[in-house]
């Protein structure tokens, strides 16, 4: 992983293109630049008049911003593709039984595989989960899984989003608009559908409503209301599903069950696709001073008469002090090597690593072990010395708080810009679909995109952009 | 559905209507007060009339010396201390579209995110008064487009219902003040017929809900303002008319009943206010008095807005 030549998704490390680029390539040669640029335009039009915007957090003026979005496509071969989706399903499998175990006999602590303390003093451990067993048996129904590459070779995982990942409206939006702008360059090869998701998203939630709901199950999306971030995307989903987007003030628990608030009256709910975070779900059980949660939820729960996807309490496993557990993780329960590789990483709650960090903090990336969205991270070989010197008494201060890694050569992918094509960094987010009855996965997902020349950081929060995504058919 | 979800469509469709009918006030008022000054009636000036129609005089005067044209322009179009100037009325429009997209069509959020984008390029100290037709203009296009949107794109259900609802009570409401605001120049039964400066407050009042050439074919003759209270008030053809309204009104409502399997207070309200409506006639109304009916009919109205808001939305 040391410092080599970037591997670019379309160039490979120089020289010849990659063969799922090619036709992407002779297209790109025989159009000119201002049809490109022209449809760019009409792109970002289209963004803007759908409404497909996202709040930016601590931004009063861009109360609703656009993510950029790229016209240049990111491509995997049918075989990469394969590849990746085999390392999700064990990686997600392995997790959801993790979670099972950790709610339940706790054998991968008793094995002394995973320090207790790393799971009890977590900030997501829920002990209102523990003893619980939940009929589906899961826990993870959507995860979106964080992928970079730093070659052809392997993935990487970056990141297990398992409480409430977002984008999967811009991966299905994207493809929407490159459909809409290039039917050409769409029409010259076999891009494998992804339009499916929100049906086999509505299947996995329908699948693990409670066995005691003798009718087709009602499932609502709870959303935290239309300030959050991702409300497009909560909006979006539940109106492409067909179900009701809830707020918590919509519903209410009588007698261990779950009503909404409907012009007919109250209606029974089976199955909450919830897009809050845990500490706000039941004011009861978690945060007293939630106004967004439905008092008497987490009862109604453990009663059996109301599914909730995720489960709360599934950020045990998506933190980043827990992530480096993973690999053990896949081997305890698959009994397989892990197919998808995991970033090196420093634990900073251990001494020796601590140490190593410190004094190497010009090549590291440290993170908060529960940060999101690029928040509170220090990108060591971008930063000025003031800002690690100040980072540095950070870590120090509370050092179970911070692991590093180091920073990758993420790939490239090209984008368009004013003065043509230019090579940015970019991850992947698959979403993978965990119902009663398997795994569900299409092919694709969001790729973020760095616009910045150089910069590392894709959050959208953080100035990223998004572009399609396709999967070659094989 | 969801009794919030039917609320933000109920309060969307009013705010839309509300925009519109505020824009059709102000420019009644632009174009009565480019009149030579003899034709006005010589007490109020337009602006102020404006302003008492459009319901917000005590709101204007805690925040305005003078009812000048810039201010009232100001207060009615952009203000953000009036909750009805247009531009908040489609913010607050556009915020009730975006926590039920899912129950609006695209074409329906285009036809609000996009005039909402619009119209945040006018500010208040920029716009000349001259320019202010093209401003008003926008904004009655916005509300038919998205008006035109729902008819066309939306499912006949419930939440159709709930937005119409909304329309159609805000309109009764603004037909009815409207009236009211002039009645003094309708009510001399025997005053010298056409040319004089009663001509045009009655033209006025009709252009205000696009009525004017609907008058000539309805009457076929003169202004006369009886006439001109009789077809906003009880001529179901006229489609702002307080009956229209209430015939609109009662059928939504009784879809809903129907769709719903119940009935309540709102059904009866409406009904009972739209029989009054059709079993009247306009020399009865002069008789009890026009500054009364309307005040009654107001009040009624709101009770409706209550009764509707009880029963579905919350």
């Amino acid at each position: 992983m040391a410092a080599q030549a970037i591997f670019d998704e379309m160039n490979g490390h120089g020289g010849r293109s990659r063969e799922a680029y090619r036709v992407l390539q002779d297209w790109l040669k025989s159009v000119p630049p201002q049809l490109l640029e022209h449809r760019r335009e009409e792109a970002e039009l289209f963004f803007r008049r759908v409404g497909i915007t996202f709040a930016v957090y601590g931004n009063a003026e861009a109360e609703e911003r656009l993510i950029p979005f790229d016209i240049i496509p990111r491509i995997l071969s049918g075989e990469e593709w394969g590849r990746l989706a085999r390392g999700l399903e064990q990686r997600v499998k392995a997790l959801n039984l993790f979670l099972k175990d950790i709610y339940g006999q706790r054998d991968i602590l008793r094995a002394g595989i995973i320090p207790p303390e790393l799971v009890y003093l977590n900030p997501y451990y829920r002990p209102q989960m523990q003893g619980l067993t939940l009929n589906s048996g899961i826990y993870v129904q959507v995860a979106g899984i964080d992928i970079v590459r730093v070659d052809d070779q392997d993935f990487y995982v970056l990141e297990d989003n398992l409480r409430t990942p977002s984008g999967v409206s811009y991966m299905l939006e994207n493809r929407e608009v490159m459909m809409r702008l290039f039917p050409e360059l769409v029409g010259m090869q076999r891009i494998r559908p992804i339009e499916n998701y929100v049906d086999e998203l509505l299947g996995t939630l329908k699948s693990v409503a409670p066995t005691s709901s003798p009718w087709d199950p009602t499932v609502v999306l709870l959303t935290p209301g239309s300030l959050n971030s991702a409300y497009y995307e909560h909006s979006f989903l539940a109106d492409r599903m067909g179900v009701e987007l809830v707020e918590g003030r919509d519903l209410f628990v009588r007698d261990e069950m779950v009503y909404m608030r409907t012009t007919e009256g109250p209606k029974r709910v089976d199955v909450i696709y919830s897009r809050i975070d845990d500490d706000f779900l039941d004011p009861l059980v978690f945060r007293p001073d939630s106004a967004l949660g439905v008092p008497g939820l987490i009862a109604a729960y453990r009663a059996g008469n109301v599914a909730i996807a995720n489960a709360p309490g599934t950020g045990v496993a998506d933190d980043k002090a827990m992530y480096s557990y993973v690999p053990d993780i896949v081997r305890f329960y698959m009994g397989e090597e892990p197919i998808l590789k995991n970033v090196p990483t420093w634990r900073c709650r251990e001494q020796e690593s601590l140490s190593y960090v410190l004094d190497n903090l010009h090549e590291l990336v440290v993170k908060e072990v529960n940060g999101s969205g690029g928040y509170g991270m220090l990108v060591g070989p971008h930063a000025t010395k003031e800002a690690r010197k100040h980072f540095k008494a950070r870590i120090l201060a509370n050092p179970d708080n911070y692991i590093a890694q180091p920073t990758l050569a993420l790939s490239t992918s090209p984008i368009f810009t004013e003065t043509g094509l230019a090579p940015r960094h970019v991850d992947l987010r698959p979403f993978v679909l965990t119902g009663r009855d398997g795994v569900r996965l299409v092919p694709g997902g969001l790729t973020r995109v760095a616009l910045n020349e150089g910069s590392l950081v894709v959050n959208s929060s953080q100035g990223g952009g998004t572009k399609d995504t396709w999967v070659l058919s094989e | 559905m969801l009794s919030r979800d039917a609320d933000s469509l109920y309060w969307l469709s009013r705010y839309v209507e509300r925009a519109e009918n505020t824009a059709r006030i102000l420019d009644v008022a632009y174009r009565m007060a480019s009149m030579p000054i003899s034709y006005n009636d010589g007490e109020s000036n337009e602006w102020e009339s404006a302003l008492i129609t459009a319901g917000g005089i005590d709101q204007f005067r805690a925040a305005y010396d003078e009812a000048t044209p810039e201010n009232v322009i100001e207060f009615l179009a952009f203000s953000e201390a009036n909750p009805s100037s247009i531009q908040n009325s489609f913010d607050t429009a556009r915020q009730n579209a975006r926590s039920v997209r899912s129950a609006l069509t695209s074409e329906m959020w285009e036809a609000i995110n996009s005039a909402w984008l619009d119209l945040r390029r006018y500010k208040s100290r920029t716009i000349k008064v001259e320019d202010l037709p093209r401003f008003l203009n926008l904004v009655k296009e916005a509300s038919l487009r998205y008006d035109g949107s729902a008819m066309r794109t939306m499912l006949r259900n419930d939440a159709y219902w709930f937005s119409r609802l909304g329309l159609y009570i805000e309109r009764a409401d603004n037909t009815a003040r409207v009236l009211d605001v002039k009645y003094h120049v309708l009510l001399p039964q025997d005053a010298p017929v056409g040319g004089g400066i009663d001509y045009y407050q009655w033209a006025a009042i009709l252009r205000s809900v696009s009525a004017l050439v609907s008058y000539q074919w309805v009457y076929h003759q003169n202004l006369r303002p009886w006439l001109v209270a009789d077809l906003l008030i009880l001529r179901e053809e006229m489609p702002r008319s307080l009956a229209a309204c209430y015939g609109a009104l009662s059928r939504h409502l009784d879809d809903l009943s129907h769709r719903y399997g119940t009935s309540g207070a709102a059904q009866r309200q409406a009904r009972a206010t739209h029989a009054q409506l059709t079993n009247r006639s306009i020399e009865d109304i002069f008789q009890h008095g026009l500054h009364e009916f309307l005040q009654e009919f107001l009040a009624d109205n709101n009770r409706l807005s209550l009764a509707i808001s009880n029963q579905y939305l919350c």
